[in-house]
């Protein structure tokens, strides 16, 4: 394909490069959500028991639960009975995660087009890729390696089949089945995901990254992650996300549960570029996710660190329970909407112990018609002396049929706490484009140039790889959407 | 260099230029004269290219080449500069790299290397000190937060810097103390040259002082009324505009 005709494609559906559809032989389940289907999925993994036993009490509880009205974003009733709960390549069924020689020829294609060869010699040099593709996980490089040191990488159901005694002990000890009606759902039918051990005093040698693709038609992709840094444990891990475009929208429920132990840090990293829509809202994916991270050790960290640029919907709160005494969480995320897309992310920092510190820097770039929302709660509990919070909130708007807004909630059960917020809201006017137009630059560049200096302060926490990819994603994202 | 014939300009369908004809050859030092609101930044946007300002009539030629239909950033790759009489803020963007994305914006164009790291950052410290301009001031924002007197100084900067073939100066030396003036004026006389021209607006003779133009012209209501030697800006600052029909000017447009 020349240049141009790949540039006019792009301009044509709305700067979403990812949005093609991959030819393979799919084993779905019919639609339709019920104990059955919780049964068949549960059996098609070959799980244990007490794990089905599991799903089917987080079935019972969601369907006792309303849908959450409260977020700052509209859509019509979701039918949970037209959606698959269940989608798989044909080929990767029964054997479990190929190993990196026999996967299909058509999903190392997708990968490859995606910018992930699945070849670990390819790959940026010092990343493990788990690939989830649909339903199930493709591919984990790197294992052997990580396995040396004791560290476990590997697709959520290899976990349960080769680690059942570590996924019983932390599943489910963050997030609840009944903590929401997404984190309920995702239990009863959470299809796969990565799962992550690092032994205690171990520093993870290489970033560990899940790439998800939504491929299937009609089906929804309800991945589970479990990240668990024992003492003294380091890791840095990523996860990338695209969708085919489709004129439906789909739903993409994910649960991820993070634990640290003392002086354990973890730090998540996501780029999300699911597909939005078209320019009139139609079709792109609902985003419904549930981050949560427990410090559950003295002097732990998490520091979640999101670029939201995709997903119809966006309905994100990773958030940081901070029980070990002298923890840390952070929260820095970019978060962008254009055309019709609606964001209302943000985090949650519960301090518990005492002087517990968070940070959160929310930067929300609003254009065209969209709406975004920064929500967040800042919770000081009676317990936590000495705890302390800094939030930074700042809107960036580019047009003016756009809206930012910002719903911060705190509150305070211990006199000793320091709680600090700042938030601003600004606009690239055009007078700011046309002045680094005077000075050579093109107005396409004057937009990046102006967005990268609004986000600088998150994508200094991203990888370095990550964060170019991040800074270029914004770049074309924003193509088109000033002058 | 520049040639303008016959250029009418409007804003917002409002004839504000009526007739501008203008020779600046290279090495020439040209200034423009003239009461509030008759024109003078209205020249200087159309000649860089400002949206919402539009030549109704005439052509700009810039080394032969119609400016007219150039995007702004493309007359700036052809060695046009404009020091803006209000330097906007842009929060979040780094100076020094904001510099860095101009210098090799234009180098691009021109077919040559972009500058390393190291080779800028000598540069810009070197014209920096020119224009006795805190090296802070590169770690800052643009704009952002300056005095008017620095974010002055610091178009003189970005224009020493990007050394352009044609530097427009709008109003550069209102609103600078003695000495900030004083840098204005050694600025552009260290860029003088004989391929080098510059177009300096200004209501002050004190500037004209320091910066020795070739060309006085007096603009009133649209129309360049005279134009002559150094001596005219004296003139001017003895006696006003009133002996070029201000006030007939005044009515006119009143009509309109
Ligand atoms: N963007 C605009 N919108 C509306 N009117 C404008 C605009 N720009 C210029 N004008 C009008 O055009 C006329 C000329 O303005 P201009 O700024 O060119 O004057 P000037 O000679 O630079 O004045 P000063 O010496 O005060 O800087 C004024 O009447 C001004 O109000
Ligand atoms: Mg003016």
């Amino acid at each position: 394909m020349s240049a141009e005709t790949e540039s006019l494609e792009r301009l044509a559906d709305g700067g979403y490069a990812y949005g093609f559809v991959t030819d393979v032989e799919q084993d779905t389940v019919p639609p339709g959500l019920n104990e059955d289907v919780v049964r068949l999925i549960s059996a098609k993994k070959e799980e244990p028991q007490w794990l089905l036993d599991w799903r089917l009490e987080a079935f019972r509880a969601w369907q006792q639960m309303p849908v959450p009205d409260w977020a700052n974003v509209h859509y019509p009733p979701i039918d949970y009975q037209a959606i698959s709960y269940y989608a798989a390549p044909k080929k990767s069924i029964g054997e479990g995660p190929a190993s990196l020689e026999d996967i299909d020829p058509e999903i190392k294609k997708t990968y490859d087009r995606l910018g992930i060869p699945l070849v670990e010699q390819e790959f940026l040099a010092g990343v493990a890729v788990d690939a989830v593709f649909d339903s199930v996980s493709v591919a984990t490089s790197y294992r052997g390696k990580l396995a040396e040191q004791g560290i476990i990488f590997c697709s959520f159901s290899e976990a349960v089949r080769e680690h059942p005694e570590l996924v019983r002990q932390y599943l489910g000890t963050v997030v609840p089945t009944r903590d929401n009606y997404y984190a309920a759902l995702n239990s009863a039918v959470f299809s796969d995901g990565s799962f992550v051990y690092i032994p205690k005093g171990v520093r993870c040698p290489m970033e560990l990254s899940t790439y998800f693709r939504i491929n299937a038609k009609n089906t929804g992709q309800f991945e589970r992650t479990l990240i668990v840094a024992d003492a003294g444990a380091y890791v840095s891990y990523l996860e990338g996300c695209t969708a085919p475009m489709r004129d439906e929208n789909q739903l993409h429920a994910a649960v991820v549960e993070l634990v640290a132990m003392d002086d354990a840090t973890i730090k998540y990293s996501t780029v999300q570029n699911w597909y939005p829509g078209d320019k009139d809202g139609k079709g792109g994916i609902y985003n419904f996710v549930t981050k949560r991270g427990l410090c559950k050790g003295a002097r732990s960290k998490i520091s979640w660190t999101q670029v939201e640029t995709g997903s119809a919907i966006t309905w994100k709160y990773p958030s940081c329970v901070l029980r070990g005494d002298d923890s840390v969480g952070e929260f820095y995320s970019v978060a962008l909407t254009r055309d019709c897309m609606q964001a209302d992310t943000g985090t949650k920092m519960i301090h518990m112990g005492k002087n517990t510190r968070s940070t959160i820097v929310s930067k929300g770039i609003s254009a065209g018609r969209s709406q975004n929302a920064y929500r967040g709660l800042v919770r000081i509990l009676p317990g936590a002396d000495g705890a302390r919070n800094y939030s930074q909130c700042d809107s960036l708007l580019m047009g003016d049929q756009c809206g930012a807004h910002t719903f911060p909630y705190v509150e305070v059960q211990n006199p000793s706490a320091q709680v600090e917020h700042e938030a601003t809201t600004s606009k690239v006017s055009d007078d700011q484009i046309f002045y680094l137009q005077t000075r050579g630059i093109s107005a396409e560049d004057a937009v990046s140039l102006i967005v990268n200096g609004f986000c600088k302060e998150v994508f200094k926490e991203l990888p370095m790889e990550f964060a170019v990819e991040a800074q270029k994603l914004l770049e074309l994202k924003l193509e088109g959407s000033v002058g | 260099m520049l040639e303008i014939k016959n250029l009418h300009a409007s804003v917002d369908g409002r004839e504000i230029l009526r007739g501008i004809d203008l020779v600046i050859r290279p090495g020439e030092v040209h200034a423009i004269m003239g009461p509030n609101g008759s024109g003078k930044s209205t020249l200087a946007n159309i000649i860089a290219g400002r949206p919402g300002y539009e030549a109704t009539a005439g052509e700009v030629l810039f080394d032969g080449k119609s400016l007219l239909e150039l995007a702004p950033e493309e007359r700036a790759r052809e060695g046009l500069f404009l020091a803006f009489q209000y330097p906007v803020e842009i929060p979040g963007v780094n100076n020094l790299y904001f510099l860095k994305a101009a210098v090799n914006a234009v180098r691009k164009h021109r077919g040559e290397e972009e500058l390393d790291a190291l080779d800028f950052l000598e540069k810009v410290q070197q014209r920096a000190g020119l224009v006795k301009m805190d090296e802070s001031f590169l770690k800052r924002p643009v704009n952002e937060g300056f005095s008017g007197g620095e974010k002055k100084r610091n178009e003189i900067l970005q224009m020493t810097v990007l050394e352009p073939k044609l530097a427009v100066l709008d109003e550069t030396d209102s609103g600078l103390d003695i000495d900030a003036l004083k840098v204005v004026a050694d600025g552009v006389n260290a860029l003088r040259s004989p391929e080098r021209a510059f177009l300096v607006i200004t209501h002050y003779q004190r500037l004209l002082d320091h910066i020795v133009p070739d060309v006085v012209h007096v603009m009133v209501d649209g129309v360049i009324v005279r134009s002559g030697g150094p001596q005219l800006a004296l003139e001017l600052e003895e006696q006003g505009y009133s002996l070029y029909g201000r006030a007939e000017g005044e009515s006119r447009r009143a009509q309109a």
